[in-house]
């Protein structure tokens, strides 16, 4: 119980700092492939502290709400990951999560913020599949959907489960929202949904966003994480590496329609993360 | 037994009552009054017949049995009085009729079908499809008689015939307490085909030439699935000797796997699992009640619920995995499906499709944790769906349309209908609401097996929330002041508020309802650890608290208009052209026809349903 | 310290420019300025920003866009006009649509002058507007203690 309340308390505190720096370094590396100096590494916090200090502008009275419910939905989902509860609830809360954010996006019914939500529920369609196949591919595995079991799993998972682990690095540059993925909103100046499904929102309610963001991304690099559980070092190695990569594929690609976003989507959902289990299924037979 | 007699034989009265009874005030009265003591009724059934063990009751007197007998040549006789108008020369309607009735009436007449000593049985499964049917149905009914007051204001051109309307839905529950608790096939049989009536009177009812011609198309592919059930009738008594249930499930597979097949087959019909599928969408252009009432507590539910009866004998075979596969297809092309439509009606006849198939797969596959997962199913897509039916009736009554896009603001204009859809929305998909608990479960059951069944779960799942959450977002859009609609709504709110109260309350109580009812039947959950159902539970509480948060009041917003590129004028919702001249700004959901319309998706489907349900037959040689 | 200063997000609106200055603002983004270095982001979207810069003139058309924009951003903000155009008309002053520079409109803050304004002398506008952005948000922040 106590190692639970601990984790639980651990992440919702730790998180935002490691998930902002993490965004500074992002910042700064993908300056520098383009060969920029870049911003400061703590200029994600600065970001947000100013963005506290605005405004607060809002275009009706819900939308706010929305964003503090999905807030609040996110820490669920995290941080009932980090306790090593069930995976599939975990998913099933950020879900949730998500939805609350194309909610207060639709709320406002701004024709960008409305499609930069649709186009968020076409990202949604097409990543979730590859995410919720992981966690059975892990079940398949370690015999628990229990994030708790599968880290204690001694079995090296990724030597299971290398086209889910693929699969998963596919769509996790979807959950991003990187390039060439980055359809509902972008990190990236200017685009012609202007700033997509956050248009509407600014100060403070901005700011929830960019910290649920931090959330998010070391929630869904905690994913990737489990299948080198075995060896914590090289895990964490390789959450860098994976997320070394999306940065690259963030600078080096443009963006895609939702369509190829779609069908390439579940075409590696299908193909790499179902043909992994199949493979497990029926010829070692797990 | 006192219970299952009075549930059967009581609804009768009422709709014998207000067929008697020509006036709207005793009428209503007269459903107020029938509507809670099925209500009571079902629930002292609870009360007194839960238990591990099925009780099996003896029915002596065989004059019930004649009375069933004499009951099939009367159907068989009105089936072929409707029949006297046949749209399109539908002539294999009155066949159909003639070769199951005949068949089966002259086996009972002749002697040939086995006698059955207990005929009538009550066990857990029974007990909850009596709760779904008790409690969802009346408050469906309650609602009708507000709905169709208003219906026949608004269509003059519609006879008044609300006294067979009730009539109907009444000999409906009747009906369907039959299939329940009756042990003798030949009895289900009889009550089956009275459903496959009443459904057929209540679509029908505009009299339109629409549905005139939905009705008898319901009419001829419901027939075909009573043949199936006559075919199992008359294999089950010359092969098997018997033609009671328990016995016919405890045989020996091989002998019994085509009867039951059989039997499947006319419980995937009434489902409205694809191939079949295309009855339920004709179903949409009766009032809504009907739809709600087809939807969500009878008539499909009595699909699943013969389905999973048969699901024993299912397990492990391979015929069984082709009902799953059925099941899992017309999930997902139901699920796909839905998200070209437009028309509230008709993604919610899709989802539904889409959740029985959901049910249907679990039941196919037939072992413990999977018929664990679609008892589940059952129950918590009852009262969410008979919500959303209801909502959709409600707002095509106040706007006159049911069109998702013409629901844009609808939180601005009706919030109090808006926020009770919103439950049966968020009850449909999202979690923690019931149905995403069983897809939970499903998926940790079906984990264990062939990834096929889990992927197909999955994207099912996903192309659900897509369909769903577009609609969400549509109601909740904040269009400004607006005139308020929605006064008109009366006696109605209170089937919305209760079936709203009922789709939050099974998600609290299901783990109660898990250990008390269904576990009892299907043995232990392993999977629903303390800790998932702890993490529901704190989940829930947040949907129900958060809610709150809502009234604590904001002081320092300040309120800016939307970002319209700056060309904004007076009206938030409108924007300046490049002429200068203001125009509306309004967008519309995604559809994506090229890939989810029903001229792409649906020929498939029938075609792979086919194909499935054939493999199903040949399989039971192998 | 504020941080406000540390994150100034801008957004740049082209009145009746002859797209001169806006080619340059838009340098001071390449990897030769790099404005980012100082926690600059090209935001497109007047709710996210802190900074507005407009480079050009204001004529009929784009008045009314011009006041919506700056309603549009939240507190604090500052203008800062870019090139002679925003700051007087510029050699558009004499057209028959043109009101003149931007404080015909909206208050500014800050111009860079310049025909076009060079990337050097706007990087220098946005860094010296950022002492005003720390004044207002200080004010602001006393008045709110007042209010
Ligand atoms: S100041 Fe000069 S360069 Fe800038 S917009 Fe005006 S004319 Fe063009």
């Amino acid at each position: 119980m106590n190692t639970v309340f601990y984790t639980t308390i651990g992440y919702i505190l730790l998180a935002p700092f490691v998930g902002g720096l993490l965004m500074g370094l992002d910042r700064i590396v993908t300056a520098r492939m383009q060969s920029r100096v870049g911003p400061p590494v703590l200029q994600p916090f600065y970001d947000v502290f100013k963005l506290f200090g605005k405004d607060k502008l809002t275009v009706n009275q819900f939308h706010n709400y929305y964003l503090v419910c999905f807030f609040i939905f996110i820490l669920v989902s995290g941080s009932m990951f980090f306790a090593g509860n069930d995976l599939l609830m975990v998913i099933f809360a950020f879900i949730v999560a998500d939805v609350l954010l194309i909610l207060a996006a639709y709320s406002t019914n701004s024709p960008y913020s409305s499609i930069g939500a649709e186009r968020e529920l076409l990202q949604m369609l097409s990543a979730e599949p590859m995410i919720l196949l992981s966690a059975v591919g892990l079940y398949m595995v370690t015999g628990s959907f229990k994030v708790s079991a599968i880290v204690s799993c001694e079995k090296p998972l990724i030597v299971y489960l290398p086209g889910v682990f693929l699969g998963l690095t596919y769509v996790l540059t979807i959950k991003l929202r990187k390039s060439p993925f980055d359809l509902s909103t972008s990190h990236h100046a200017h685009q012609e949904l202007v700033k997509g499904i956050t248009t509407e929102f600014a100060g403070p309610a901005l700011a929830v966003i960019e910290i649920v963001h931090w959330y998010e991304t070391i929630l869904l690099l905690g994913m990737i994480y489990l299948f080198f559980a075995f060896n914590p070092v090289l895990g964490v190695v390789v959450v860098v590496f994976v997320y070394f990569l999306e940065v690259l594929v963030d600078n080096t690609n443009a963006r895609i329609k939702w369509e190829l976003m779609l069908k390439s989507a579940w075409m590696v959902t299908i193909i790499v993360g179902g043909g992994n289990l199949f493979v497990l299924y029926y010829v070692l037979r797990l | 037994m006192t219970w299952i007699t009075f549930l059967i034989i009581f609804p009768l009265l009422p709709a014998c009552l207000v067929l008697l009874f020509k006036s709207v005030s005793i009428q209503k009265w007269v459903v107020i009054i029938a509507s809670a003591l099925i209500c009571i009724g079902s629930v002292c059934l609870a009360l007194t017949c839960t238990q591990a063990e099925a009780q099996y009751f003896r029915v002596t007197p065989d004059i019930v049995n004649k009375l069933v007998a004499t009951g099939d040549i009367t159907l068989a006789l009105v089936f072929l009085y409707v029949c006297r108008h046949l749209p399109l020369k539908r002539y294999w309607i009155p066949l159909l009729v003639v070769v199951q009735y005949g068949a089966v009436v002259w086996y009972d007449l002749s002697g040939r079908v086995p006698e059955t000593t207990h005929c009538l049985f009550v066990d857990n499964l029974s007990v909850i499809m009596a709760l779904v049917i008790g409690i969802v149905g009346p408050l469906i009914t309650v609602y009708t008689i507000g709905y169709m007051e208003k219906y026949h204001e608004e269509h003059p051109e519609v006879p008044d015939r609300r006294d067979q309307f009730l009539s109907a839905i009444f000999l409906f529950f009747s009906a369907m307490y039959g299939i329940i608790f009756s042990n003798n096939i030949t009895w289900i049989y009889f009550f089956w085909e009275i459903t496959t009536f009443c459904s057929f009177i209540m679509i029908g009812y505009p009299q339109t030439e629409e549905a005139v011609h939905n009705s008898f198309l319901a009419l001829w592919m419901l027939l075909l699935g009573g043949l199936g059930f006559a075919a199992a009738i008359l294999y089950a008594s010359s092969v098997c000797g018997t033609v009671d249930l328990r016995q016919l499930l405890t045989m020996k597979k091989s002998v019994v796997l085509l009867p039951v097949l059989l039997i499947c087959f006319a419980g995937l019909n009434k489902a409205a699992q694809f191939p079949f599928a295309k009855w339920l969408l004709g179903a949409m252009v009766a009032p809504t009640p009907s739809s709600a009432l087809l939807h969500s507590s009878t008539m499909v539910k009595a699909g699943v619920y013969i389905v999973l009866r048969c699901a024993p004998v299912l397990h492990g075979t391979a015929a069984g995995a082709m009902v799953a596969l059925i099941g899992g297809l017309s999930f997902l092309a139901g699920s796909a499906l839905a998200i070209s439509q437009r028309d509230g009606k008709r993604v919610l006849a899709y989802s539904t499709i889409g959740n029985l198939g959901l049910i249907i797969l679990c039941a196919g596959i037939g072992s413990h944790l999977t018929l664990w997962a679609a008892v589940l199913l059952i129950i918590f897509h009852a009262p969410a769906k008979a919500l959303m039916f209801l909502c959709v009736g409600t707002v095509e009554q106040q706007t006159g349309s049911r069109d998702i896009e013409d629901m844009n603001g609808l939180i601005s204009r009706m919030p109090l209908l808006t926020i009770v859809m919103l439950i049966g929305l968020a009850g449909m998909f999202l979690a923690p609401f019931g149905m995403l608990i069983s897809k939970w479960v499903v998926l940790e059951v079906l984990a264990r097996k062939n990834p096929v069944l889990p992927m197909i779960v999955i994207f099912g799942g996903e192309l659900m929330l897509f369909f769903y959450v577009k609609w969400m977002g549509k109601l909740v859009a904040v269009t400004g002041p607006q005139p308020q609609q929605g006064e008109g709504i009366g006696i109605e709110w209170s089937a919305l508020g209760g079936l709203a109260v009922l789709t939050v309350l099974v998600c609290g109580l299901f783990p109660f309802v898990g250990i008390y009812l269904i576990e009892p039947m299907y043995g232990c959950d392993p999977m629903l650890s303390r800790q998932a159902i702890r993490a529901v539970a704190i989940m829930l509480g947040l949907m129900l608290l958060l809610p709150l948060g809502f009234f604590i009041p904001r002081k320092d917003l300040v309120h800016v208009d939307l970002y319209l590129s700056g060309a904004n004028v007076t009206d938030p919702h409108k924007f300046m052209d490049s002429m200068g001249t203001a125009r509306d700004c309004s967008f519309k959901n995604y559809y994506i026809n090229k890939y989810f319309s029903e001229e792409k998706l649906f020929p498939g489907a029938l075609v792979g349903s086919i194909v499935l349900l054939i493999l199903m037959f040949s399989m039971e040689k192998l | 310290m504020s941080f406000i200063k540390k994150s100034p997000w801008m957004f740049h609106y082209d009145g009746s420019s002859c797209n001169g200055c806006d080619i340059e603002v838009l340098a001071c983004l390449m990897p030769m300025y790099d404005i980012e270095r100082f926690g600059v982001i090209n935001t497109g979207n007047p709710k996210h920003s802190d900074i507005l810069l407009i480079t050009g003139s204001i004529n009929r058309q784009n008045e009314d866009v011009v006041k919506t924009l700056y309603g549009q951003m939240g507190n604090p903000k500052v203008v800062i006009a870019i090139g002679t155009c925003a700051a007087s008309g510029g050699i558009f002053a004499e057209c028959y649509n043109i009101l003149g520079g931007v404080n015909t409109t909206i208050p500014v803050d800050l111009y860079v002058p310049g025909c076009a304004a060079r990337p050097e002398a706007i990087i220098d506008g946005v860094i010296q507007a950022l002492d005003i952005l720390e004044e207002k948000q200080k004010q602001r922040k006393k008045g709110k203690v007042t209010k």
